[in-house]
């Protein structure tokens, strides 16, 4: 999850440009500055690796972990020796 | 990773949320730098009670105003000089200097050479970004040669100073340098600089797209972020490719502005080193010292 104070964003697009799985998008929602702010796509790959929000220069942006529903398979995306190191 | 601080706490912790959002334009650095600080600070368990910061006027010069801390928030160009006050006041005291390029290196560039040279135990961010930003773009000490600037409508004739090289020549304690976009070195050195007795000195390369990108073309924000990324190359990297590397690795590379953490030692600092002599003054108060 990812949660933006809209009305801190300038929309420079840092977050978007630098994630590196593209998770990110500029929406159609504006805020009180008419500057369109970034939100999660509806499909992603975000694994809550919290650059963006290290980047945010207008501390705006807040990543929390996303708890896993029971069941629901786990994507690695570093794998060492057959298990998964994430 | 996990137990990082996010930035919803660092608005109620650190900043003084009625002076945000910040005045840096879109695609700034200046935004980013101010975060790393508050994150080497969690980082180090200090308390902003504990911390004084100090800045001149620019750009850069405004980030004391956002902190929830005592801050100055002095003269152009001698924020260094306020900054030796307050740690003569008060040794304990962690003293963080913000400063522009133009505001250290320019306007008070004898402050600065001074301040390391007597190695006046405090911390420097100095937040490079090729020129003045604030007054419209004018052509700092440290702009490359052949930018395009107000003051210098058809390329600057100028070598640039190398802020980091001239602190390490000073003997300055702590000297690194690193661009905006990767968080954990500057935060790493940042921590690092606090804790290193002796004058430390970070500096950050943070892109200005309205007074700098736009005269030199360089693009849009996510390109002159890119410019930055493909125009940094690390030091110990540069020395390999000059030492062992092709010409045309060479030729490649001789350009590129060097990152990383070019001196790290521990010094006695100034006000110590003061303390220490008084101490064996008072305690030989017999003999008498000097001219008397």
């Amino acid at each position: 999850m990812i949660e933006i104070l809209d009305d801190w964003c300038k929309g420079c697009e840092i977050c978007v440009n630098r994630c590196p799985v593209q998770a990110l998008e500029i929406s159609e929602i504006m805020n009180k500055k008419g500057v369109r702010v970034p939100r999660l796509k509806a499909v992603n790959k975000c694994y809550q690796c919290r650059l963006c929000e290290q980047l945010c220069p207008d501390f705006a942006i807040t990543v929390t972990k996303e708890e896993k529903e029971e069941g629901e398979e786990k994507e690695c995306k570093l794998i060492i020796g057959g298990v998964c190191a994430d | 990773m996990a137990d990082m601080i996010s930035q919803a706490e660092m608005r109620e912790k650190y900043l003084r949320k009625g002076m945000l959002p910040t005045i840096f334009c879109n695609g700034c650095g200046h935004g980013s730098s101010l975060d790393y600080t508050f994150r080497a600070i969690e980082e180090l368990g200090l308390d902003l009670d504990d911390i004084v910061f100090a800045s001149g006027i620019g750009c850069s010069s405004r980030i004391p105003g956002y902190i929830n801390a005592d801050g100055l928030h002095t003269t152009h160009g001698r924020s260094l000089a306020f900054a030796t006050g307050v740690k003569a006041a008060n040794p304990d005291l962690n003293v963080v200097v913000f400063s522009g390029d133009g505001d250290a290196t320019g306007i008070g560039g004898n402050h600065f050479i001074h301040a390391a040279r007597r190695n006046i135990d405090m911390t420097v961010i100095i937040l490079n970004n090729f020129i003045y930003g604030m007054t419209g773009g004018q052509v700092a000490p440290t702009s490359p040669k052949g930018t395009i600037a107000t003051t210098a409508p058809y390329g600057n004739l100028e070598g640039a100073f190398d802020i980091s090289e001239l602190a390490k020549s000073l003997g300055a304690a702590y000297v690194a340098r690193w661009p905006v976009f990767y968080p954990q070195q500057p935060i790493k050195s940042i921590k690092d600089a606090i804790s290193t007795r002796g004058f430390s000195l970070v500096e950050l390369m943070s892109p200005c797209p309205t007074a700098y990108g736009r005269r030199n073309k360089l693009g849009n924000i996510k390109n002159l972020w890119d410019w930055y990324e493909n125009n940094s190359v690390l030091a110990e990297e540069y020395d390999k490719i000059m030492n062992y590397g092709t010409d045309e690795e060479k030729a490649a590379t001789i350009n590129k502005i060097k990152i990383g953490v070019f001196q790290h030692t521990e010094k006695v600092g100034f006000f110590e080193a003061y303390e220490e002599q008084i101490k064996n003054l008072m305690a030989n108060d017999d003999k008498k010292w000097g001219g008397v």
